[in-house]
Parts: C-alpha cells; structure tokens; sequence
C-alpha cells in the first residue's frame, strides 16, 4: 500500500487527450486533486483528499456509508464545489461549475441514487441530459435507436418509451448507466453500479468496463463488494472518516486486508449455527395470484411458499421480476379476494390489512428505506409509530403514549447502533446505513414471529450489513421465521437455510442453500428455471 | 449572481420566521401601492394597521372577523396536512348558515335554552353533508375533490338567494332577498355589553386548542399527518385512506359550517345573499399563513381579520378603493408561499466561494 504522490509536475501539463492511452507510468494524469476539503455545517466529509487517476485505468473508491465518497465523487462531478484544494482535468486546473460543466469536460456518472424524473420516459430523462441536436448531440427522432443500440451493446435492456414511474430500481439504473455511457465520458464514475444485477450480468458489465477502459475511458469505480474491486480494479484508494487511508493495488490484497483498510477492523462473518431445528410452519403464501400494479410491472403467478419458525429463506432475483408486487400482497398493502392466499399460523389473512398482520406477528421492511419504511420529515420517535404503536401498545384507546413511543425508540437506536441525535431526529436526517438499521431494527424489536424483508442491506456500508445480516440471524435463532428478498447473492448465500428465485412474477421452489451454487441461480433468474432444476437433478 | 443552496435539513428558524418576512414584505410593497395611487404612505398604512387595533370597538370587529376565519381555517389546514384539498369551505359555510338559519326561522319566536345548540349543531351537519358529497365523489371515482368543492361553492351561493328570495324571505321584508331577523333565543350573546363580539370567538378558540392537542396527541391526527407527508408509508403502515379522506372532509366542511351558522346567528342576525365576504376563501391564506399548525392559524387568523376591517377603515379615512382588501390578500398569500422557499434553501449571493482556480 504505497501512497502513489499526486502528480502536479507543470512539465505534465501536455494535452493528455492527444496522447494515445498508455499505461506507462510517465503518463499525464486525466485527474489529479491536491488536499481537498469540504466541510458541511455538521461535520468535514473530506479532509486533505488527494487521489489521481489516469486515463484508461479503472480506479477503486473504497469506504464505509460516511467516509465521505459520495462527497468526493459529488465534487469530481461538478455538484459540489470543494471548500479548498485544487483540481486538475488533462493537467489543466478545473473550477467545474455543474454536472453538466463537468460532462462538458467528458465526466460522466451513474449515481446511486437516481436523479430522474418519474413522470417522464426512459427516452425523454436521456435526452435532459444530453447536449441539444444544435450543441452535437443527437436529434429526439434518432434517440430512441441510440439508447436501444447502446442498451443491446452494454447487455443492460430498456425501452425507450416506457415511462420511469413504472420502473424498478433495477431498471432505473439501467437508465443512468446508458445515458452516460451516449455521452463517450473520458472518465466515468459509477457508484454501486452492481447492486442489481445479476452475477452473468454483473460479468457482462465488468466486461463492458474493461472494454471501455481499453478504448482509453477512466473509471472511477465505488462499491463495497470487495472481491468486485479485486476482481476489476487496478488502483484503489480507500477513505476512512473523510481522509485516504491508504492507496493500494486491490488485486494485490486479499478480501480480509481490503476490509481492515475501509473500516479499520475486518467485519465479523455471520455466525452460523450448524444444527438446526424447523419449527411449524408460521406463514405460507397459498397459490397467490394477483395482477401488475402499474401497466407495466409484473403479474404475480401462483406463488407457493411455506416458512417455518427457525428458518431464514431467501428469495433472490433480479429487479422489477415481481419483488415489489410480492412485498405489496405481503404487507397486505395490495389485497385479493382470496382470504386462503396469505395464511399466518394456520389464520387466513388475505384480505386482511397490514395493521392486524402486524398484530398476528408478523412484521415487514420494505426496500425503500425513505419515504416507505419511514416518513422522511418526522422524527424517528414518530416513525416508530408507523409499525410498532399496536404491537408495542405505544398507543392507547387512540391516544398516543409519548413516553412509551419515546421508550421504544431509545431501545431501536441503542440496540442497534443507529447513530443520530436522538429520537428527535427527522428520519431523512440520518445516513442510508442508519436509517437502514433503525428501520430493521424497529421491526425486530418487536420480536415478530415472521419478519419479511426486502433488500435489508440495499447501498448500506459493510459495518452495518453485518450487523443488520447478524440481527436477522439471530432473529431466526429465536424461532421465528424470516424471508429475505434480497439481490445481493452473496447475502443470500451468507443467511439463508433455503433459496427460491423469483423470475418473471414466479417463483421457484426453494430448494437448501447448501444444494445450490451461484451459475444456478443466475440461470434461473434468467428465467431458466427448468434448465437450472435440470443442472442439479 | 443570486443562488439557492439548498439547507440540506429544514430550517426550524426560517419555519417561523418566513411568515414574519412575508408580512414584512406585504407591508412595504403596501406602501409602494398607497404612493402610487397618490395616497401618503404613512397615514395610510396607519389607518390600516394601527387604528383599527387602538379602539375598543376596532378590537371586538377583529374578532368577529377573526372567528370565522380561525374556524374554518382549523378544519382546512388539517386536511391540507393530509393533502385533501378542500376548496369549497365557502360553499359549506353557506351551507352551515342555511341549515343553522332555517332552524332558527322554523322555531321563530319559540323561546328554548335548546334552541341555540340545535342550530350550532344543525349547521355543523349541514356544512358536513356539503363536504361528503366531494368525499364521496372522490373516494367512489376517484373524481378531484378541489374541482368539485370549488363548484359547489356556487351552488350553494345560488341556494341560498333562491332560499332568502322565496321559502324564507320576510313576509314584512317588502321583498328584499332577506329573511326575518332572528330572535333573541336565535342570536349567540355578545361577550361585552354595546360590542359585537360574540360567543363564537370562545369556540373558536376552543376549537384551536382542541386541533392542537389533536395532532399531536392523537393517532388519527397522526395518521393524517403521515397521509400528506409520506403516503408510501401511509400504505406501509396500513392506515385505511378512504376513511381519512372522509375525516378530513366531514371535518373540514363541520367547522366551515359551524362557521356558518355562527356568522349568521352572531354577526349577521339574518339569512341574506351577502353572508360571508369570502371567508371560505381567506380562510386558505389563514391556513398557509399559520404554517397549517392551529396556533398559527389563530396568528394568521387575527392577521388576515385586520386586513378586512383595515380596508373599511381606510375605505372611509382615505378613501382607497375597497379592492385594495382584496389585493392586499392576494399579496400577502404571494409572499407566504414565495417565502416557504426559505425554509429549504438559502439565499447566496455572490460566486462560490475557497476555491483555489
């Protein structure tokens, strides 16, 4: 882990775009930053950063939630201006005045979360952020065969005219990805870009990186997956707490030593007991049937599945095949007419709404952690409320018991390390770990006897996916029963005693973790499930 | 060069302070108006603001004006906090002062203790039937309740001058569209001896503090609150919206026409077509003014009742036209919502700043 020094030689400041790309050490930086800094009212989230990136090298950005990446990245892309430190583009000092100053330059970036207008189409959110047909870019009519050109080249499908609000978080991405990859960027940044893919088509990015990377494109490459990092990137520079820890040749270190450097100790694997017993069977999906929320989601086809008490079972699957339509009937937010199609410890519980599912045990965290587990501008003791006022009695004869409200969530925040002001806090004020955390943990503080998840450790940092994957485990251990949706294979590999794959508004029958391998349930998240039951009969 | 940063976390400060600076602002470009109709700037805003307030008899006026805008405005900005958009208070004020009047008129002369409760109760329910019918509309069809509300309004309007015209109309009015004045079993009591003000200004301050203690201590009021902030999590939590958008209504259009009935029976003493000047209407400026939180919607019901009796006053001392009432609304509802952005952006002025080219 030798510091690479920022190279600021005025002898370099030769048009590195007329160079061909090399990777000869003498080569020019495409990006050089000198001790930035960047302060916020509440805390420094970068201090003395220096980093520098070459052209056609694929650059790691490793770090916990609140190391600050997100700041830097925000800075490099022209969102954030820099409190102090300088900026080099090509060798040239930059003032980037805005995202699209920075495009302008041949910066691109995927962000994780995505900024697109929901009311409009695939098409239409691409165009916003292309130069106009008068500046060079390209005319409303052809854009549509671009973006499919683009989407077939990259593996990443999406139709031009659909509108966003219909789309998943998967499909979302895919959009952000293929509007930067229209704009030839010189350097792309891509935060967490495989969070939702498949391993096949995580691969099929990797390579398009590669490819990209090969025709002279930087990539500055953020995730948390380590063995990720390892696997494509060439340099790495790891932030702890707002400064670099260190720089270093990923494919050099191991997963452990990677680790260490992002959060100072190597994260606790979950811990699993070998022996198992199943309790009976608390919940069991019966034949669920029900049609597409919006015009363009999935139909739910005639979903079987029975949880014991003592077992974790995932569901894996790639975005927008029917994980929200299922999450929906679920929570009992979307109900059918069939009474017999949810059952909770034998009860029917179909058409019966989420409040009383909640009182018959079980309890549910959806994916999205703003704004659908919590309410983003109330207080943390107010979204306590939301799931927890009748299972924990936080109310009574409607009135509402600030002192046991307040209580509850004390023991949410203390129990599992939410870090944030107190129950005072408004939700949105706190980090996507942290809120992730409270929102998982206000669900298991109320030892549910079926917990329902959906992508519990979805964009939160390893310290936290530890601890929230260590709580449902643990949550198991006690008896109850915990189905996990997740795209995170890994995950699902790392908790779950069964596995079933959702493809296309099915889902396949869970079969013992420890009879799968990952190329089978990529195959079968492709869609192939017969192909995959073949595989392993 | 002026830019807007945004505060990354609401400012609890600007909450409060942005209608100050909204006022502020209403006052000063108040003040441009009044020299450019040629009036002096300072007489005029002093007629208008401070004189009203400096007599006992200004003082007890702002309260019978205060008391149907509070009212209503209670009833409006906690639905608004559901988003329920209630336009049509006007039409269920009108609606509350049919039902409470044509009670008073059918029990004309009878002397009961009894009779004064019923109409209060009578127009409550007459201005929550009005309400119910965009409710139903909008829970069955999903038909947009601030389109149907608004027409109501007229609707209601033209009942009414069919009502005061014909059925009620005084038979000694020498056909005026009015109706009898009500009798003094019909009438709510002044709270002093020789002023106006009325007992319906204790119930509307009861009403305020029994909204405040409704959202915030309450379940239902929470779930309305989550309803208009977060409605994901509405669904999430399982709070039925059907049944909220009915409360919010019934609610809404209750305190609109109890509003009703008591400016009939307080300040009015009679049905004719000219009942309200609007308060259905004000009373949304109320409600945005006071942050749709029910002590400043007491503010900013006291606020918009000077605006009212400030434009007579300064009518008949400096004699500006009576529009100016109106615009002088409008303005002052402009900078309450321009001033909103406050609370989540900052203004910079001038370039970026510590950044080494």
């Amino acid at each position: 882990m030798v510091t690479d020094n920022p190279n600021t030689d005025p002898a370099f400041t030769a048009p590195a775009s007329a160079a061909p790309p090399s990777r000869a050490p003498g080569t020019p930086d495409l990006l050089t930053l000198t001790d930035i800094r960047k302060a916020f009212p509440a805390v420094v989230a970068n201090d003395d950063v220096s980093l520098s990136i070459k052209s056609a090298e694929i650059h790691a950005l490793l770090g916990e939630n609140g190391a600050g990446k997100s700041t830097l990245v925000k800075m490099i892309y022209g969102v954030l201006q820099p409190d102090s430190g300088d900026m080099l583009w090509e060798g040239e000092p930059v003032h980037l005045t805005g995202p699209s100053d920075a495009r302008k330059h041949g910066i691109g970036m995927v962000f994780q979360h995505f900024s697109l207008f929901e009311a409009l189409t695939v098409a239409e959110n691409i165009e916003l952020a292309l130069p106009s047909p008068g500046e060079g870019g390209p005319s409303r009519a052809d854009l549509p065969d671009l973006i499919r050109e683009v989407s077939r080249k990259y593996g990443l499908p999406l139709e031009p005219e659909r509108v966003v609000h219909d789309l998943s978080v998967g499909e979302r991405q895919r959009i952000e990805i293929v509007r930067c990859l229209l704009q030839e960027p010189k350097l792309l940044i891509m935060d967490e870009p495989t969070s939702v893919l498949t391993p096949q088509e995580a691969e099929q990015l990797f390579e398009t990186l590669r490819r990209l990377s090969a025709e002279g494109c930087a990539i500055l490459y953020i995730s948390h997956k380590l063995q990720e990092i390892r696997d494509l990137c060439e340099v790495a520079t790891v932030l702890r707490g707002g400064k670099v820890v260190a720089h270093c040749d990923p494919r050099t270190e191991s997963t452990q030593s990677l680790a260490r450097m992002m959060i100072g100790a190597a994260p606790k694997p979950p811990d699993r007991d070998g022996a198992k017993s199943l309790g009976p069977v608390r919940f069991e999906i019966r034949d669920l049937s029900q049609p597409a929320l919006s015009a363009f989601g999935v139909a739910l086809k005639n979903i079987d599945l029975k949880l014991h008490g003592g077992e974790i079972v995932g569901v894996a699957g790639v975005a927008g095949n029917g994980q929200n339509e299922l999450m929906a009937a679920l929570i009992g937010e979307v109900r059918g007419d069939r009474a017999d199609a949810i059952l909770i410890d034998d009860r029917p519980f179909g058409r019966i709404g989420p409040r009383r599912r909640r009182v018959a045990g079980a309890c549910f965290v959806p994916e999205e952690r703003m704004g659908h587990a919590t309410a983003p501008d109330m207080s943390l003791a107010e979204n306590s409320l939301l799931s927890a006022s009748r299972r924990m009695k936080l109310a009574r004869s409607g009135w509402i018991d600030s002192a046991k409200r307040d209580g509850f969530t004390t023991e949410v925040i203390e129990q599992f390390n939410v870090k944030t002001r107190g129950t005072a806090a408004e939700a949105r004020s706190l980090s996507g770990g942290n809120l992730q955390k409270f929102a998982v943990g206000r669900e298991i503080a109320q030892k549910p006897s079926i917990l329902i998840v959906n992508q519990p450790t979805w964009g939160v940092d390893a310290g936290s996916a530890a601890a929230i994957q260590q709580a449902l485990l643990a949550l198991a251990a006690d008896g109850a029963a915990v189905l996990a949706i997740s795209q995170d294979l890994d995950e699902l590999f790392a908790i779950s005693d069964r596995i079933a794959v959702m493809a296309d508004g099915r889902l396949s029958e869970a079969v013992e973790t420890a009879k799968l391998t990952v190329e089978e349930i990529g195959l079968m998240m492709g869609g192939h499930l017969e192909q995959a039951e073949a595989a392993r009969a | 060069m002026i830019r807007l940063q945004t505060r990354g976390e609401a400012s609890r400060v600007m909450a409060l302070t942005a209608p100050l600076i909204a006022v502020t602002l209403t006052v000063v470009t108040g003040a441009i108006l009044f020299e450019a109709l040629g009036k002096p700037a300072g007489p005029t805003l002093h007629a208008y603001f401070i004189q009203p307030l400096s007599t006992r008899f200004g003082l007890s006026e702002l309260l019978v004006k205060a008391t149907p805008l509070v009212l209503i405005g209670i009833g409006l900005s906690i639905g608004f906090r559901a988003n329920v958009w209630n336009i049509g208070a006007e039409g269920q004020l009108t609606l509350g002062a049919i039902t409470g009047g044509a009670l008073a008129l059918a029990f004309y002369e009878v002397d009961s203790p009894l009779l004064l409760p019923g109409m209060l109760i009578a127009g409550t329910l007459g201005g929550m039937a009005w309400a119910a019918i965009p409710a139903y509309l909008r829970i069955r069809f999903n038909a947009n309740e601030i389109l149907v509300s608004l027409m109501l309004t007229y609707v209601a309007g033209l009942f009414l001058s069919y009502l005061v015209s014909g059925p009620l109309r005084d038979p000694d009015g020498f056909n005026f569209p009015e109706s009898r004045l009500f009798h003094d079993a019909a009438t709510l009591p002044t709270l002093m001896q020789g002023l106006r003000a009325h007992w319906g200004a204790v119930i509307a301050l009861f009403a305020v503090i029994a909204a405040w203690v409704f959202l915030s201590r309450t379940i239902l009021g929470f779930q309305l609150k989550v309803l208009g902030d977060a409605p994901r999590a509405a669904s999430f939590a399982g709070y039925r919206e059907p049944r909220l958008v009915w409360f919010s209504l019934l609610l809404g259009g209750g305190l609109a026409g109890l509003a009703g009935v008591i400016e009939v029976s307080g300040a009015v003493g009679q049905l004719n077509p000219s009942i309200s000047p609007g308060y259905g209407f004000t009373a949304i400026i109320v409600a945005f003014l006071g942050r749709l939180h029910p002590l400043g919607v007491l503010i900013g019901g006291l606020m918009m009742a000077l605006t009212y009796i400030g434009g007579e006053n300064a009518q008949i001392a400096i004699g500006l036209p009576v529009s100016v009432t109106g615009v002088f609304q409008g303005v002052l509802l402009f900078y309450v919502l321009a001033c909103d952005l406050l609370i989540h952006y900052r203004i910079k002025i001038g370039r970026p700043v510590g950044v080494k080219a």
